[in-house]
């Protein structure tokens, strides 16, 4: 080994046990870990995650090394072992670089696809609301998740697709996101009771897509216009013509599809709610923005959604505060200098939403919800686009940001014109649970709503009885062969 | 004006092409090309939109004398 004293390995964090490093730490209170990591540390610090050093990167300058870096010095494709019984052998991430770039930017994603789910996803939320009392009670995670899982699958698979599910696919749905124990990084398939769960959820999802696919076969399909992304995966055979993809296949391809922007969107939807209705004002400077932006009854649509800077704060603060991913993983191609500290070829090199979000150097008074942070003069994520990184940064930015966006806008251009919100348990209550990779809210999370008796105001969806004669926006959420 | 991509941190959404239509174009591997490297003045309002709303932040006007 060379003794190179120009570059120094990275300091060891303080903690862990001679056998998991700090695997249990990670398991229990990671962000403790993480905060830990950078106090004791500085920008460049290591713990020990099973039999794998993890160099963390916090600050601007190591930060942007970090998200700048291509595949060939970074490499995501071996970080997340976690993810590979959820998705199946040969789904996304056992893909080489260039395919899984194709297949991440799925096509639906683009901007000029976004005009149509706007309306999509305001529909989906109104059958929601439509099975809501005057008043009542709604756990948030249950809540959301449900509905984030018919928002996705409307937009990404097709409305037919999503017309076919019911609560059944989010609580197996929910099982899959709660099979992401750390402990996978010793071994994916240990007999614990998540990994359990999970393994039996993806059975149940694979045997309700193959319910779905029994029963397209048996009916005449619709024609081009109606056919979504299951209709075209069917279609697509081999030389023998028999079908080229199995519903354990598809299956695989759909849960991956909607992975990425389920519990992020579910989990941030909830929070932006939770911190509204913990402080009154912002809540009061929202729904003027909705108010005035709705007053002449403009439909939900994809211009009107641009336009809610206050809106967009309050989602960005929560964003802030409550990332919902707290570690970014890539593997370390070559050895690498940086900040005078050497990180070899094969560690891994993490980077830390959680931390970086709330670096006192980038964020003033970073512990506060503040949504005004984000208008001008301040705009305090466009000053610190490598530490102001709910989405990361650079070339592995979450594609889906812009539709996630969209997506809560809409969310809550419904929610918070037609209802009234009050927490129903004490407000330090409300918390995550980070004993997965994948964070969730922790139940209970139960807020109260009740129907709004002033609301003269409420955002047209085009196709609602009440709005007739909007213009309807073609389906685009279908995929096209 | 002159208009710079940074092209570490395009992603291809396409959002540009949408607003100035004659300045942008996101071609079939997701890489923005720059069609008009200084557009005319008469273009700013559209140019500025795509800066703005560019998902990824990877836009930015060079303002030239």
């Amino acid at each position: 080994m060379s003794t190179d004293i120009r570059f120094r390995v990275p300091p060891l964090v303080s903690g862990g046990s001679p056998e998991n490093g700090h695997l249990e730490e990670l398991r229990t209170d990671p962000i403790a870990l993480l905060e830990r990591v950078r106090s004791e540390c500085g920008d460049v610090g290591m713990f020990q995650l099973a039999d794998r050093e993890v160099v963390l990167l916090t600050g601007a300058d190591a930060s942007e090394f970090f998200f700048r870096a291509p595949e060939e010095v970074l490499d995501q494709a071996e970080a997340y072992p976690f993810m590979t019984p959820i998705f199946g052998e040969g789904v996304i991430f056992d893909a080489p670089p260039e395919r899984r770039r194709e297949m991440l930017h799925n096509q639906a994603l683009r901007d000029k696809f976004m005009r149509g789910h706007a309306t999509t996803i305001a529909e989906e939320v109104d059958q929601m609301v439509d099975r809501w009392d005057d008043e009542g009670e709604i756990d948030l995670l249950d809540w959301f998740a449900e509905l984030t899982i018919y928002t996705s699958s409307s937009c990404l698979i097709g409305r037919r697709f999503r017309n076919q599910l019911d609560g059944r696919f989010s609580r197996l749905y929910h099982d899959l996101e709660q099979g992401t124990d750390a402990l996978a990084y010793v071994d994916p398939y240990a007999p614990i009771e998540s990994f359990r769960r999970r393994d039996e959820a993806r059975l149940g999802l694979v045997d309700l897509v193959r319910r779905i696919m029994e029963g397209r076969t048996q009916q005449r399909g619709p024609d081009t216009q109606g056919r979504d992304l299951l209709d075209v995966l069917m279609s697509i055979t081999d030389s023998n013509g028999a079908p080229r993809f199995s519903a354990d296949q598809i299956t695989g391809m759909f849960i991956s599809m909607m992975f990425a922007g389920h519990h992020t969107t579910s989990g941030t939807a909830a929070w932006t709610l939770i911190e509204l209705v913990r402080q009154p004002l912002e809540f009061e400077n929202v729904r003027r923005e909705l108010t005035t932006l709705y007053s002449n009854r403009v439909e939900v649509s994809y211009q009107a959604l641009r336009e809610m800077p206050r809106l967009e704060s309050a989602i960005k603060e929560a964003l802030r505060l409550h990332p919902p991913l707290i570690l970014l993983l890539r593997v370390a191609k070559e050895d690498i200098d940086i900040g005078g500290f050497r990180i070899r070829a094969g560690q891994m090199v993490g980077a830390s939403p959680s931390v970086s979000n709330r670096i006192p150097e980038a964020f003033s008074r970073p512990d506060r919800y503040e949504p005004s942070r984000y208008l001008p003069p301040r705009e305090e994520d466009r000053l610190n686009p490598w530490t102001w990184i709910p989405f990361g940064a650079g070339r592995h930015r979450c594609v889906g940001a812009a539709f996630a966006m969209m997506q809560l806008k809409a969310i809550f251009s419904v929610l918070l014109l037609g209802w009234e919100f009050e927490l129903a348990q004490p407000s330090g209550s409300y918390r995550n649970d980070h004993s997965k990779m994948v964070v969730q809210l922790r139940q209970p999370c139960v807020v109260r709503y009740r129907k709004r008796r002033t609301s003269s105001i409420e955002p047209a969806i085009p196709g609602r009885p009440e709005a007739p004669h909007r213009v309807g926006s073609a389906d685009t959420g279908t995929v096209q062969p | 004006m002159r208009v710079i991509v940074d092209h570490d941190l395009c992603q291809g959404h396409g959002v540009c092409e949408s607003e100035a239509p004659t300045v942008f174009e996101v071609d079939q591997d997701h890489c923005v090309r720059v069609l008009v490297v200084r557009p005319d003045e008469h273009l700013r309002a559209e140019v500025e939109a795509a800066v703005q709303f560019c998902p990824t932040s990877a836009l930015r006007i060079e303002e030239e004398d």
